[in-house]
């Protein structure tokens, strides 16, 4: 193991989110508000740590798959205690297991808070919960490496680990090209949202804001009643924007180089437009039946069932209170999730589609137990250990959700809300149902659930498998 | 013509034979100095032993005067680079026999980047001959003239034949329509009809027709025809691939049984929708788990002509399928032809047919030229296809007042887009395509018809 590297690395995450909180701190200064002090006295200490810790650089920066999972999990294991600091210093999010929940849920871009009422906080607070959506979206690590060729070459361990689906592709021939691509269609993405919003009449903090959120798929919003009080127009911008926010950014990226036939044959992409467009249809249905106007279903399944299938976790209305077929629709796609390459979260839409060709094949073999199938995605064969993660990552998926839900049932509350709140937590969805639904938050449980419910966001962020490296006594015992 | 073939394997040897005997000046260029000198032994060739993609060999066999190189090495990329290296130096006609499936996409584009003037795959020719024949279950042999609008099919007339000894003319009469029948096979013996030949019941004949008119021929011959649903392919060859990816197109159920599992995983990728089995076709347990006695067809392509013929065999007991056998050695046809094995597919022949054809078209730049020639009945029959020019001897007279040679019929005459199956009064006429039947070989032009 190379701890030297290991340190090296964290130092940079301490000064990247120093730098960070500088952004905060302006806007503090802006809308004169005195609790921008704490970002710049809590920048200026990670500063002084981070520089203390990158002033030598390790004479060997080789890192592997191992080191790779571990400087991933401990970066964000560091960024959650560092992002919360300002919370609580401040005072304005009570308690330290509060704060650091609400700066998890933000980095890992759940979306769950344990605030009643979000509009109490400061412009500058507020700003920083969006911003670290922002920027856990597309992955801290991630970030850096565009910015920096930190390693030896050796990039991709992290990249692999950061980011979200069952495979990573590179869009360009090195690493840090291709984190620029992303973070490059990722931040485009969110200053056509600004543009839109303003456009649709919404004040320049709260586009700024929901911008941030939306193309994170976080789901913070800056209104105690999400997008919920802003207008129609507004709401459609921003479900539209959630459908993007979904989609596996490999498309985005052959838009622009004009591959346009491989864009449009991506199947995990046709694949989700298909769950998309028939929930978002069945829920209009449903609604309507339930005595709701046309266009009024219509809004408010097509921005649900967008800020559920990408985890965003946005509301426009009270979905707790919706027709059971409805509600378990959007249960069902908070396990989904969106697809792989984009900021979402879930099981991810390309290993669904890896679990349903499996199935087909293994349907096949009992007939014909001879029978030899390669199982492709998009034409190309999908390589055995791809194959078998998927399927082991199912299996880790639901055993921290079953072992989460356990533990969490412990605080007596009734089975929807425990489920549920595990389900959106796991898949870094926000809120769930019943005392957990969109209305409300999760403060009601106890300190002890909090911190589960803490690990399931990481673990839903990081695909599990980071967390579980780290706590491996293997990964630690000398080779 | 001066025709250098460069690789004197099995095709190599089989060419050289026959545009020697049609009086080609040929030489050979082989690494390996055996295969050489038995060629130069038994043929009237010429020979050089060495590397033909180098400029030393080339030019040792005269690339410089050469009209036409053939390369037909076992290795496409050889093949490719002998034809490129030909066109730089010698500036002649190439031909490049290139078989890996990964080039077929490619074909149009090699041609035209490497200034080829053919590339012959005879596994693919030889798979769509078989997927033809599976797509009309009732034809013995199949294949397509004057663009698809005429269909050259060989039947088999039924035992209990309503027409028995009945003439060709009374035939026709029934039959009505544009069918010809322009060659019967019977007892191996090969009759060039006229109205006044009788047929007989389980007699094989060719006929021309257009594709409209086959069903309505089949139920008035009696021929019950049911259409093929799911085929069973033994061996997962270059053969078994196209045809499967052929089939496929047509959404008819393939299922490829072979030994080896590297290989069937990589037919299983080439081929989404096909069912692969692993599995040895020798094995009867393996036939019968995969339901042998309940498909449509059975098509055997293993390496092992052997194999192939027990397993068409077997078939043919537990079956009603349709049987095509792949038989890579013609040396026992007799015996083979009396076998139960169904249609006996070769793709050995198909490369050095495509390539005289291809010869013979080159050799006439005037007068008619072929389009297309197929050979049936052991090579004893030839079908022409000719386009003909303006100043043909043929242009203008009622074919009645043509002298024909004998064992030589018109089948067919296709005219801007439709076909006329020809009587006495009808005219051949400059732009037409006609299409020659006969047992005559070596016709070259239209006006070689006439005595």
């Amino acid at each position: 193991m190379n701890t030297r590297m290991i340190v090296y690395m964290l130092g940079w995450i301490l000064n990247t989110v120093a730098a960070m909180m500088l952004v905060p701190f302006m806007v503090s200064i802006y809308y004169h508000e005195d609790s921008g002090k704490y970002f710049l006295a809590c920048a200026l200490a990670m500063f002084t740590i981070g520089v203390l810790l990158i002033a030598k650089k390790p004479e060997d920066r080789a890192i592997y798959a191992r080191e790779g999972y571990v400087i991933t999990a401990l970066s964000w294991l560091l960024l959650s205690v560092c992002g919360c600091l300002p919370f609580y210093l401040s005072k304005e999010i009570p308690g330290f297991t509060n704060s650091i929940f609400e700066c998890i849920s933000g980095f890992t871009t759940t979306g769950a808070s344990i605030l009643s009422s979000v509009e109490d906080l400061s412009h500058c607070m507020n700003f920083w919960r969006c911003f670290i959506q922002l920027i856990g979206g597309m992955g801290v690590l991630v970030f850096m490496l565009a910015l920096i060729p930190l390693t030896g070459g050796q990039d991709l361990h992290l990249m692999r680990a950061e980011s979200p689906g069952p495979s990573v592709g590179k869009l360009a021939p090195k690493v840090q090209k291709t984190a620029y691509y992303l973070y490059a269609i990722y931040f485009s993405l969110t200053a056509l949202e600004i543009v839109c919003l303003v456009i649709a009449g919404m004040p320049l903090y709260d586009a700024v804001c929901t911008a941030f959120t939306t193309t994170s798929t976080g789901g913070f919003g800056v209104r105690n009643t999400s997008i919920g009080g802003y207008s129609p127009a507004i709401q459609y911008v921003v479900s539209v924007f959630l459908f993007f926010a979904g989609i596996n950014y490999n498309f985005f990226f052959f838009l622009i180089i004009r591959r346009l036939k491989d864009a449009f044959s991506i199947q995990e992409v046709k694949m989700y437009v298909l769950i998309f467009v028939t929930s978002t249809l069945v829920i209009t249905c449903n609604l309507k039946g339930s005595g709701l106007a046309l266009e009024e279903s219509f809004r408010y399944a097509f921005h649900q069932v967008g800020s559920i299938i990408t985890t965003a976790g946005f509301s426009t209305a009270d979905f707790d209170i919706w027709p059971a077929l409805s509600k378990t629709i959007l249960v069902l796609l908070m396990f989904i999730g969106g697809c792989a390459g984009s900021t979402s979260g879930g099981i991810k839409v390309s290993r669904i589609l890896i679990y349903l060709k499996t199935f087909k094949k293994e349907m096949s073999q009992l007939c014909h137990p001879r029978n030899v199938k390669i199982i492709k995605v998009d034409d190309k064969p999908l390589a055995h250990n791809v194959l078998r993660s998927a399927n082991v990552f199912l299996t880790a998926y639901l055993l921290v959700f079953v072992v989460s839900l356990l533990l969490v049932s412990v605080d007596g509350y009734d089975f929807t809300t425990n489920f549920t709140a595990v389900a959106s937590a796991v898949g870094n969805i926000g809120p769930g149902l019943a005392e957990v639904g969109p209305t409300k938050n999760f403060d009601l449980f106890s300190d002890f659930s909090k911190y589960v419910l803490m690990f399931d966001m990481l673990a839903g962020r990081l695909e599990i498998f980071p967390l579980l490296v780290l706590m491996n006594p293997a990964t630690w015992r000398k080779q | 013509m001066k025709i250098i073939i460069v690789g004197c394997g099995k095709v190599g040897y089989t060419l050289a034979q026959q545009l020697d005997e049609e009086g080609h000046d040929i030489t050979i260029v082989d690494t390996n100095g055996a295969k050489i000198e038995k060629a130069i032994s038994t043929l009237d060739v010429q020979g050089v032993e060495g590397n033909g993609t180098t400029f030393n060999a080339l030019d040792e066999a005269g690339i410089k005067m050469a009209d036409l190189l053939i390369a037909v090495t076992a290795q496409d990329e050889v093949n490719l680079l002998c034809c490129l290296m030909a066109k730089k130096t010698g500036n002649c006609n190439t031909i490049a026999r290139v078989r890996n499936p990964e080039y077929v996409n490619e074909m149009d584009y090699l041609r035209e980047g490497l200034g080829l003037s053919m590339v012959i795959n005879p596994e693919l020719t030889c798979a769509r001959g078989i997927a033809n024949l599976i797509e009309v279950p009732s034809a013995l042999d199949f294949t397509t003239f004057g663009k698809g609008r005429a269909n050259l099919i060989k039947l088999s007339l039924p035992e209990d034949f309503a027409m028995d000894n009945m003439t060709v003319i009374e035939f026709s009469k029934k039959v009505h329509g544009k069918t010809l029948i322009c060659a019967i096979e019977r007892d191996r013996e090969v009759i060039i009809p006229d109205g006044n030949t009788v047929l007989k019941a389980k007699d094989k004949m060719y006929v021309v027709l257009p594709p409209s008119e086959l069903h309505s021929l089949l139920s008035k011959i009696g021929i019950k025809a049911k259409p093929i649903k799911n085929v069973m392919v033994i061996g997962g060859s270059r053969i078994a691939y196209y045809l499967a990816k052929k089939l496929e197109e047509s959404r008819i159920r393939v299922k490829i049984i072979e030994r080896d599992f590297k290989h069937c995983e990589k037919m299983s990728e080439l081929l989404p929708h096909t069912l692969i089995i692993n599995g040895d076709a020798t094995d009867r347990q393996v036939l019968l788990e995969e339901g042998i006695d309940e498909v449509d067809a059975f098509v055997s392509l293993t390496n092992m002509d052997e194999e192939n013929l027990v397993l068409s065999l077997f078939a043919n007991k537990v079956s009603k399928a349709k049987i095509v056998t792949k038989v890579d050695k013609v040396a026992f046809e007799e015996v083979i032809g009396e076998l139960p094995v169904g249609t006996i597919a070769c793709p050995k022949n198909i490369t050095s047919k495509s390539i005289i054809q291809y010869v013979r078209g080159l050799q006439n730049s005037f007068g008619s030229n072929i389009e297309t020639l197929y050979r049936i009945i052991d090579d004893q029959v030839e079908v022409i296809e000719f386009k003909v020019n303006q100043d043909s001897k043929v242009v203008g007279v009622p074919l009645m007042d043509l002298n024909l040679k004998k064992n030589l019929l018109v089948g067919a005459i296709f005219r801007k887009g439709k076909i006329i199956t020809p009587s006495g009064k009808d005219r051949i006429e400059s732009g037409d395509r006609v299409l020659i039947i006969t047992t005559l070989k070596g016709l070259a032009n239209l006006s070689d018809i006439l005595v």
